[in-house]
């Protein structure tokens, strides 16, 4: 099972260390073409802006809608959560409208207020170790979206089918405990479509 | 909960890979760069290369400049404080400034001391020309470093030179045996554990960029492929004919960097880049990167 980490910019290299861990084959992905091949994709954390414009120019928005349509997995975290967000406070254009919830950028504040924290997350048992690097939140939510876990009541882990979204970083600590729940989806994903 | 852990200022480090850093002189210059693509902006009074031309103490930007600047963009502030000068790094902190760089293209304010930077709430992105000045800042508590190549110049040879003498110096200590490796902590003037870690994982512990001389496209791209986590852009995008295309050129040729169509397509017409200074024609105490070592 191959599963793609969106490396137009940001922390594409721990993503794939934590995929390889959590027992899936996983490679960058620059270009459309590539999304062929792969049964799943994580947009990883990085500068929303950046990245969101580097889609637009390079192909992905319709690539990934259409990846998303084949019931294909996505996982974004932090800045790929944005990415995957039907509306994003306080901007008019959001990026892919895959979810259907709304997030704040910058949610805690500037990096002097960035943090890490243990947190219980719905479908795994051990409490993840969370790194919120100013980090979004998802403020609203639409029914078919599962919240999994809130920090202070709100909003830091949701799942809509075969999207899950993080505000923080799975991919900055050992803990692979998030990256296995989404080998597991990307395989159910598989499963059911053979 | 906790704040300003190794973890949390390496990681914002961390997310910045891939991208380019900007620098800007107000809030205008801010809007294109993010509009570009900038994963974020160094908000400055004068660009490295003005401030060569000026000559005189180079300090840390107007608090006015570096305010206006973080109000008008959604993507990481940084800002340079002096080498040694816990007061102005302080200072920038207590703005919410996203990051500091402790910078020799500013005038240095202690000749032996840095800043002991594992003190702040918020990272500090420091300047190394070899492995021991890397791991020596990185004792001191930098999350972040980047080549200082020769700022202001417009020419790519020094940052060259220290990527590739840090890199070629982190393939040695691989090799090394523990014995040796205790020699080459003394010969390098740093810790042997740092030492032990780059022996161990064959990288250093946090994220390198490049910068000082990246002038265009192919420069930035040149420094990719040399390995580095990304690039900064100083003097080059303000000091051009067309800032906005270019930054949007430097940008793309960073994230594509092994894409060499792509890179000729982004290079068209992109105008003059700037002048530009032979290293060998600057006199000693113009050399930036021998400041702070």
């Amino acid at each position: 099972m191959k599963i793609g980490v969106l490396a137009l910019q940001g922390a594409v290299a721990e993503h794939i260390r934590s995929l390889e861990a959590a027992g899936a084959e996983a490679v960058a992905v620059k270009r459309v073409e590539q999304l062929d091949e792969l049964q799943g994709l994580v947009i990883p954390g990085g500068e929303s802006t950046t990245i969101g414009k580097l889609m637009r120019k390079y192909g992905f928005m319709d690539a990934l809608v259409q990846f998303s349509s084949q019931g294909k997995p996505l996982f974004g975290t932090c800045a790929g959560l944005i990415v995957l967000a039907d509306e994003i406070e306080g901007q008019e254009d959001a990026h892919l409208r895959l979810m259907n919830m709304t997030v704040a950028r910058n949610a805690f504040g500037r990096q002097r207020e960035s943090f890490e924290t243990d947190l219980q997350v719905k479908g795994i048992a051990e409490p993840v170790r969370a790194v919120f690097i100013r980090a979004p939140l998802i403020k609203k939510v639409g029914p078919k979206v599962d919240v999994l876990s809130t920090y202070k009541d709100e909003i830091v882990t949701a799942r809509q089918g075969h999207l899950l979204a993080v505000s923080y970083h799975p991919e900055l600590t050992d803990d692979y405990s998030l990256h296995a729940y989404f080998v597991d989806m990307v395989k159910e994903a598989a499963a059911s479509k053979a | 909960m906790e704040t300003g852990t190794a973890r949390v200022k390496r990681g914002m480090a961390e997310m910045q890979k891939g991208g380019v850093i900007m620098d800007v002189m107000n809030a205008e210059q801010a809007k294109v760069a993010e509009a570009a693509g900038a994963t974020a902006v160094m908000a400055l009074e004068r660009v490295p290369s003005d401030i060569r031309a000026a000559g005189g103490v180079a300090r840390m930007a107007d608090p006015t400049v570096v305010e206006e600047v973080m109000k008008v963009v959604s993507i990481p502030v940084m800002a340079k404080a002096r080498i040694g000068h816990y007061v102005e790094a302080k200072v920038l902190e207590s703005m919410g400034v996203d990051y500091i760089d402790e910078s020799e293209v500013l005038t240095p304010a202690d000749e032996v001391f840095h800043i002991s930077k594992n003190e702040f709430t918020i990272p500090f992105v420091c300047g190394a020309k070899d492995l021991g000045e890397a791991l020596r800042r990185i004792q001191e508590g930098a999350a972040m470093l980047r080549t200082k190549g020769e700022p202001g110049t417009g020419n790519i040879v020094e940052a060259v030179r220290h990527l590739r003498l840090i890199n070629g110096q982190i393939r040695k200590v691989q090799g090394l045996s523990k014995d040796e490796l205790y020699h080459e902590a003394k010969l390098l003037g740093v810790p042997y554990d740092l030492l032990l870690d780059v022996h161990e994982t064959g990288k250093l512990p946090v994220v390198n960029f490049a910068a000082g001389g990246v002038a265009t496209p192919s420069d930035a791209a040149l420094m990719m492929h040399l390995g580095a986590d990304g690039v900064f852009v100083g003097s080059g995008i303000f000091k051009s004919d067309s800032p906005e295309k270019f930054a949007r050129a430097i940008v793309e040729a960073t994230t594509h960097y092994q894409d060499y169509k792509l890179i000729a397509e982004v290079s068209k017409n992109l105008g003059t880049p700037m002048k530009g200074i032979e290293i060998s024609k600057l006199e000693a105490a113009q050399r930036m990167q021998d400041r702070g070592i």
